[in-house]
């Protein structure tokens, strides 16, 4: 049993290092960008100076508002069709079911820079303009995947009686969908397209290869600055982004949740 | 009326995913079978000129390292995440959601910034060798960042989750009274270990292994930024073929060879794999 202890403590011993090695980069970025020194990597004093810095940074600014742009318009785009997939998938019996389904998930999977290098070749096929444009269409492409995942794992879990009763009162289709089914996978449709659009925002690959002149999104723009050199304005727009981020998917999470009680509360 | 339904959902979704995902592979499919012209421009005659040349010693060079830097990457993402799989499945329910919660937050937080925060840590006058010199532990800084091994610690870093977490379900499947009546049929601890729980885990370990491998194969950021130039990935040979030497159809072949490596691995995991990794921990769904 001796061993056994002395194999647990190491276990957790291991497993707190792990923890450590995940979180110490991301807190180390955060502390610095406080920090007065703009060379070395040597504590001088607090500052929110290059918090302050960032405002003014009109490059920076204009990639926020591209990403906004691309972020809102591309979850908008694929939340409605990676649930129409979802649906349909659920649903229907159809030809080439199984090829649906592997399309479905590769955009997961393949090798961005596949995917990247694959549009980009189409774009100039077709001779689409590089710009904004390209980029949502890009980003629609993979997010449907996300948002298809996700609405079909809440649909697989959904009670087909549920449908069929409405039905059997005398609903249309469309009542059954709107009051039955619509209600049921809201909240997975919501995490689906915050999920989906936390994906096009921190996307850096898929941008960088179909964007064109002016289509610059804010991934971009931190990705050349940082080919520029280390600095801490780098630091300070890390650390927005890395809580903006966390706000999405507590959010996202935090959906779920809200929904049962709403759930809960309704019945 | 039915069919009306079916095929009005079916088709805005397949459509799209027709024109904007399967026709693009089609055409770079086709375009490596193409030549390059003297401007870069491309020329509408077959060869198979492009894929032997993938396997000149210069090219099938970087092919292979980026092959071993994926091994490796993939090695120690096992090394570190199957002992911590075992922690998490042994603690409370609550604590393994918090602790699962934890080991994927920093997953969905940009990429850039995760690979910067290495550069801030590695560089010459980064935090480590900062802290290792003021302390005295070494005289000269270490030249870690631009190197293999930067690329590899971002490469750990970014893709540990995807190891722990197939893993960990495998872990949660398995029925622990196996281990017990192993050890009361006279196993050592080692012994059931290897005998009886490895061999049970072996799905999830397959999993989480070809989850890490296909990404550090495909990996383009992460040498990019932490790599020198020797340390040049098929990511980074692809997008120079792209975006700077204008040799569209030798990188279309370059990306069709790393597709046929992954479609490859992705067979074996929907053969040999578990398949059931999407479902998200503390996801009631």
């Amino acid at each position: 049993m001796k061993r056994y202890n002395a194999a647990g403590i190491l276990q957790t011993l291991h497993a707190w290092g792990v923890y450590a090695f995940i979180y110490a980069p991301i807190l180390v970025l955060i502390v610095f960008s406080f920090n007065q020194e703009r060379i070395n990597a040597v504590w001088s004093g607090f500052t929110l100076d290059w918090y302050l810095k960032l405002v003014s940074d009109t490059d920076l600014m204009d990639s926020v508002l591209n990403s906004v742009i691309v972020g809102l318009s591309s979850t908008a785009i694929a939340t409605i069709l990676g649930t129409m997939a979802a649906l349909a998938m659920h649903r229907y019996y159809f030809w080439g079911k199984k090829i649906m389904d592997a399309v479905l998930y590769l955009p997961i999977v393949i090798p961005e820079i596949v995917m990247a290098v694959s549009l980009l070749t189409f774009y100039v096929f077709i001779q689409l303009t590089l710009g904004l444009v390209s980029v949502i269409i890009a980003h629609v492409t993979f997010n449907i995947a996300f948002v298809f995942v996700i609405v079909q794992a809440r649909l697989a879990g959904m009670d087909a009686h549920l449908e069929h009763a409405a039905a059997d009162l005398g609903a249309t289709p469309w009542q059954v969908f709107r009051h039955v089914t619509l209600p049921y996978i809201a909240p997975g449709v919501l995490s689906g397209a915050l999920l989906a659009f936390t994906i096009s925002w921190d996307d850096f690959m898929i941008a960088f290869f179909t964007a064109g002149v002016g289509g610059t999104t804010l991934p971009m723009q931190v990705y050349s600055m940082i080919k520029f050199g280390v600095s801490p304005e780098i630091n300070a727009i890390s650390t927005i982004t890395i809580l903006f981020t966390m706000l999405l998917i507590l959010l996202a999470v935090r959906l779920e949740g809200i929904f049962k009680t709403v759930k809960t509360i309704g019945t | 009326m039915t069919t009306y339904r079916k095929y009005s959902t079916l088709a805005p979704p397949a459509l799209w995913l027709g024109v904007f995902f399967v026709v693009p592979l089609l055409v770079i499919f086709v375009y490596s079978f193409f030549q390059r012209g003297d401007y870069g421009e491309i020329i509408y005659a077959f060869t198979l000129d492009n894929y032997l040349r993938a396997m000149d010693p210069l090219y099938a060079g970087t092919l292979i390292a980026s092959v071993r830097i994926a091994l490796i990457a993939t090695v120690l993402c096992l090394i570190l995440g199957y002992p911590l799989a075992w922690y998490i499945a042994r603690q409370t329910p609550s604590l393994k959601k918090i602790l699962l919660a934890l080991l994927i937050i920093p997953f969905w937080t940009n990429f850039l910034v995760r690979t910067y925060a290495w550069i801030f840590i590695l560089r010459t006058e980064g935090l480590l060798n900062n802290t290792l010199l003021s302390l005295g532990i070494i005289d000269a800084p270490l030249e870690i960042l631009f190197t293999q091994t930067a690329v590899i610690i971002g490469l750990v870093y970014t893709y540990l989750p995807f190891m722990v977490l197939p893993i960990y379900v495998s872990i949660e499947k398995l029925d622990r009274a196996l281990f017990d009546a192993s050890r009361d049929l006279g196993a050592t601890a080692w012994q059931s270990f290897r005998r009886v729980m490895l061999p049970l885990t072996r799905p999830g370990i397959i999993s989480g292994s070809i989850l890490v491998f296909v990404p550090c194969l495909g990996a383009y950021i992460t040498p990019d930024l932490l790599g020198g130039a020797k340390s040049l990935m098929v990511g980074n040979l692809i997008q120079i073929q792209f975006l700077a030497a204008r040799d569209w159809p030798f990188g279309a072949a370059l990306s069709f060879i790393v597709m046929a490596i992954v479609l490859v691995l992705l067979l074996v995991y929907a053969r040999w794999g578990t398949i059931n990794v999407q479902s998200e921990p503390g996801d009631s769904t």
